[in-house]
């Protein structure tokens, strides 16, 4: 596993924070995926000997929660919310339509690594929908011409790398 | 309210009928005191309580006190404490009793209760009992008979999962049958110590898995097929071989270390098929290693004995060995042998005016239920008085005595006398007379073999580190060409010119009684099936190499760590 020196120190303090280490389970995994972008397959093992538990205790807790990744993703993770307010107002169009400027399909690094698009539950901004993040950042009422616009931004950045 | 009977008793009312049971007791093994089953997966009686299949649903109230003044309300119907029944089924594996608890397990609610969870079990089992291992020893089975609504209302598709998944060298899964109960892996780690079974993909598509690149090869693997309620977990040895319910069960003794667990050997038509651990609490609780379960192989196996001649012929010659060389005898007994064995070997020993002797087997003991000591016999010998001290690993004094020309007749019961140290040269130079089931060097050697019996073939009981005396049945027929060990050093014994012994155990028990002080108040036939343990304090002082292992720890573990 090979982690940032302030990946590190992060994962050090943190620990300290709980009565007992094994609870330090969840904010670990989420510091790693923040470094490396997924978690490698070495993690549970890695974590299991860094809080005292056995690798099969960290599997279950990475195979539970769907954020946590097992595989790496494109540069840019663009998340469509799915559940009843966007999906009445499109998300599943808005979701089609990044599919399709990319390329890609659910879940999928694109072509050209810049995106993983998913499909993901109730973003919690209901009254704006259809909602989409992108890495940490919300945007609203995201139709497809606003997709088209977004994925349009995306690339433009890319070509000036 | 009601008294409790004693101070560390609590009463308790299950569905109409009172008991008393100890402070801590749950719901589940109180109601199995007065006979009422409620049905369960997850919860094992040796495992920590988890609370997660839900099957053990009960309906529970508590006497009614008046909040302010915590008089009891009286039901003016009844004249007896009202109940305040919880509108709510709770779990009977998880609640423990509290003085006064009333529970219903028939109640219109728990009915509903189990018709619910036994669906939604269902709902993604395969339903392959014809094909599957477990059926016939199936709680789902048994549950959905007993509980379930009986038909299905499940239209939509089921999920697919692996069939066929090696755990290890030993267990097969099948995880379209797992209902998620996580027996298998609280044993895995809280008996077993070895944390490598877990669930993954939690959710509709729960999967158990081995972590993978590690396989679940302890030596305990087996005990998770015994206690998977369902025919997830399935022994690789065993699966496919045989129905269940054409097995007969027989009560044995494991014999691969003095720790002397209880065990069930399942046969048919004289062929044994699986042996599964037998409940003893003050032994082995539950718990079986899985070495122990393929000694049966030993039955079988390609080496055994036969005998070409009879048995009158075989002790005709042993008896002219005998005469011809008076004064110049030895007898090696076994630890391995039991009681009753080695007391007609000390009558041996007595008859031919020899000094008998053990071969001790020291190995590391595992500290749950195989013991340093891999001897299932020792203290039945001391008991018996056929041994004063302990056996050592090698016959070194007699290896001298041979050499010196001082014996010239070696009488081996079940012991290979070059595994204990002799050469070929020395089994050249005397006239050996062996009893044993399987070839070996000894046997080759020997002048007279007698072809006899592998422990699942005959009756008898055996000593353990406890000092706990323990009972061993026959579970089949003695294989062809052998004669059961009683029967053969009886006639020995006899040739020796020593006094006429019953081989058949009722009888002999009687002899035994009357000479061995320790055993005067016992018979075969009543000695319970979890043992009896006998009086230790003679044997105080012996150097006895155990370590700690279940429910045993050594008395004096400082001489035992000093003389080794
Ligand atoms: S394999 Fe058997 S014991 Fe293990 S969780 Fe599944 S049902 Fe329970
Ligand atoms: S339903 Fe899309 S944000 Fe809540
Ligand atoms: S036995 Fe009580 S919840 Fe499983």
């Amino acid at each position: 596993m090979n982690l940032k020196p302030e990946t590190l120190s992060k994962i050090d303090e943190v620990i300290t924070h709980y009565p007992t280490k094994r609870s330090a389970t969840l904010p670990l995994l989420h510091l790693i995926q923040e470094d490396v972008g997924h978690l490698p397959p070495d993690t549970s093992e890695w974590v299991a000997a860094k809080l005292e538990l056995q690798p099969i205790n960290v599997l279950e807790v990475i195979t539970f929660y769907p954020m946590f990744r097992q595989k790496p993703i494109g540069r840019r993770h663009i998340k469509v919310c799915r559940t009843l307010s966007c999906a009445l107002l499109g998300g599943y169009k808005t979701c089609a339509a990044f599919e399709k400027e990319f390329h890609t399909h659910l879940g999928e690094v694109s072509p050209d690594g810049e995106v993983t698009v998913d499909f993901v539950e109730c973003l919690a901004s209901c009254g704006t929908a259809p909602v989409v993040m992108i890495d940490d950042e919300l945007h609203e009422k995201v139709d497809c011409a606003k997709a088209k616009q977004l994925s349009d931004q995306i690339k433009a950045e890319a070509k000036k790398r | 309210m009601i008294a409790p009977a004693k101070p560390d008793l609590v009463t308790v009312n299950i569905d109409g009928q009172e008991i008393a049971v100890p402070k801590g007791t749950n719901v589940i093994e109180a109601a199995r005191l007065v006979n009422v089953d409620v049905p369960h997966y997850c919860y094992h009686p040796k495992l920590s309580v988890v609370g997660n299949c839900r099957m053990c649903l009960i309906e529970m109230g508590m006497p009614a006190v008046d909040p302010a003044t915590k008089a009891p309300i009286m039901d003016p119907a009844t004249g007896k404490q009202k109940i305040n029944w919880i509108p709510r089924p709770q779990i009977g594996c998880g609640t423990n009793v509290s003085p006064g608890l009333h529970v219903k397990t028939t109640s219109p609610m728990v009915k509903d209760a189990r018709e619910g969870v036994m669906e939604f079990l269902l709902i993604n089992h395969p339903l392959d009992c014809p094909i599957c291992d477990q059926a016939g020893e199936c709680k789902l089975q048994e549950q959905a008979t007993g509980y379930g609504r009986g038909y299905s209302r499940f239209v939509e598709q089921k999920n697919v999962k692996p069939k066929r998944t090696q755990l290890g060298p030993r267990v097969t899964l099948d995880d379209e049958r797992c209902i998620l109960c996580s027996r298998c892996i609280r044993f895995s780690k809280e008996i077993a110590q070895d944390d490598v079974l877990g669930f993954v993909d939690r959710g509709s598509y729960s999967t158990l898995t081995c972590y993978p690149g590690k396989k679940l090869e302890n030596n305990y693997s087996l005990n998770t097929v015994d206690i998977c309620p369902v025919g997830a977990l399935t022994s690789t040895d065993f699966r496919f071989k045989m129905r269940v319910w054409f097995l007969k069960q027989t009560n044995a003794i494991d014999t691969e270390s003095s720790v002397g667990a209880n065990t069930l050997v399942w046969s048919r038509e004289g062929t044994i098929y699986r042996i599964t651990p037998r409940r003893n609490d003050e032994v082995n609780d539950t718990w079986l290693a899985d070495s122990a379960r393929v000694l049966y192989k030993a039955v079988k196996a390609a080496d055994r004995l036969a005998a070409t001649e009879t048995i009158e012929v075989l002790v005709a010659r042993a008896a002219a060995l005998f005469k011809s060389t008076p004064g110049a005898i030895a007898v090696v007994g076994s630890a391995r042998s039991t009681v009753e064995e080695q007391f007609f070997t000390r009558h041996l020993a007595t008859a031919l005016k020899a000094s008998a002797q053990l071969v001790s087997r020291v190995g590391q003991g595992d500290k749950l239920l195989i013991s340093a000591d891999r001897n299932p016999n020792v203290r039945g010998a001391l008991v018996t008085g056929l041994i004063k001290t302990l056996p050592a690993q090698q016959l070194t004094d007699l290896a001298a005595q041979i050499d010196a020309g001082k014996i010239k007749v070696v009488v081996a019961i079940n012991e290979d006398l070059a595994a204990a140290g002799l050469t070929a040269a020395q089994l050249a130079k005397v006239s050996i007379v062996y009893l044993g089931a399987h070839a070996n060097a000894t046997s080759a050697a020997a002048k007279v073999v007698f072809p006899t019996l592998t422990v699942f073939e005959k009756s008898g009981t055996y000593v353990n580190q406890q000092f706990r005396i323990q009972k061993t049945l026959k579970a089949v027929p003695a294989a062809a060409g052998a004669t059961d060990d009683l029967v053969v050093l009886a006639q020995l014994v006899a040739a020796a010119g020593g006094a006429a012994l019953p081989a058949e155990l009722g009888l002999l028990w009687k002899v035994i009684a009357a000479e061995v002080p320790a055993l005067a108040t016992m018979t075969f036939a009543n000695l319970p099936e979890t043992g009896l343990v006998l009086d230790a304090t003679p044997y105080a002082a012996l150097p006895f190499v155990e370590g700690e292992t279940l429910h045993y720890k050594p008395a004096q573990p400082a001489v035992a760590a000093a003389t080794a």
